[in-house]
């Protein structure tokens, strides 16, 4: 059953991205373009995403998951140097492409040679970020 | 303009739907960028079909939506190769890095009110906008 749970969670996440425009790089990065043409339609997204799980997130209160024993701990609050270069080089290479990794998986079937290309791209950045975080970053961890 | 943010706004639901699903069956937080990078760098691999199965829906259900529908799909994606790969590159690691990107930081974080959630938010959409107005604005690039 948790096979299932996931097959459908992937699919609907995959309709969800394509019906909101997600996949659409123009409507992404027509929204990064504050001071352009701005695109409004992404802050649409995140709302209409962030409902439900807010509810969700409510409903784990004393409760367990169905196929699962515990629900993810809530980590600690700590914000680290890992977190905010992360998020920042992150941010630098969805607004150059106008994907970030759940659309661009999304889009394998229909994006053509651009999203193989990035998401190979992707693939081999997550591959070397251990060894980014151990062998260039380490030495100024904080 | 209107219907593409109604499209955003029931897109988003879907979207936040796929999550709730996700994490009140499973128990798990449904972050694109951990669901892979725990298959590419192996500390997901006890988990492995799972991920597997939610990345086949994920590539599956939109390509049989576009059939079904017989709709024109296109992500409008740069052609410029560099482009693509450096954000590819760029978006892997950070995202790796940060730990999530913007279904695991952004919809399953704030949905939570997690403090790392929300910073890393902010910061990847900073990092976004400064990356679309600089390329659009002073380089004409996308």
């Amino acid at each position: 059953m948790k096979r299932l749970v996931a097959f459908v969670a992937g699919s609907l996440f995959g309709i969800g991205l394509f019906l909101s425009g997600m996949t659409d790089t123009s409507k992404v990065q027509g929204w990064l373009d504050l001071f352009g043409n701005w695109d409004p339609t992404l802050a649409f997204v995140m709302g209409g995403a962030i409902i439900p799980m807010f509810l969700a997130w409510r409903f784990t209160d004393g409760r367990k998951p169905i196929y699962a024993e515990n629900f993810p701990a809530k980590p600690q609050s700590n914000i680290n140097r890992d977190l905010i270069l992360g998020s920042a080089l992150f941010g630098v290479g969805w607004g150059l492409a106008g994907l970030c990794p759940g659309p661009a998986i999304a889009s394998l079937s229909f994006g053509g040679s651009q999203s193989a290309l990035f998401v190979l791209a992707m693939l081999l950045g997550m591959r070397l970020t251990p060894q980014i975080r151990s062998k260039i970053l380490s030495s100024s961890a904080t | 303009m209107e219907t593409d943010w109604i499209m955003g706004l029931v897109g988003g639901l879907v979207i936040g739907l796929a999550a709730s699903l996700y994490l009140l069956g499973n128990g798990r937080i449904m972050g694109a960028s951990g669901i892979i990078g725990g298959l590419i760098d192996k500390s997901g691999w006890s988990s492995a079909a799972d991920r597997i199965v939610f990345l086949i829906g994920l590539i599956l259900a939109p390509s049989m939506y576009i059939f079904i529908f017989d709709i024109e799909a296109d992500t409008k994606a740069t052609t410029n190769i560099i482009i693509l790969i450096l954000a590819g590159l760029l978006v892997g690691i950070g995202t790796r890095l940060a730990n999530g990107c913007t279904s695991g930081h952004g919809v399953c974080g704030i949905s939570r009110l997690s403090i790392r959630g929300m910073t890393s938010t902010i910061f990847y959409i900073v990092a976004g906008v400064v990356s679309v107005v600089l390329l659009r604005n002073l380089w004409g690039a996308i």
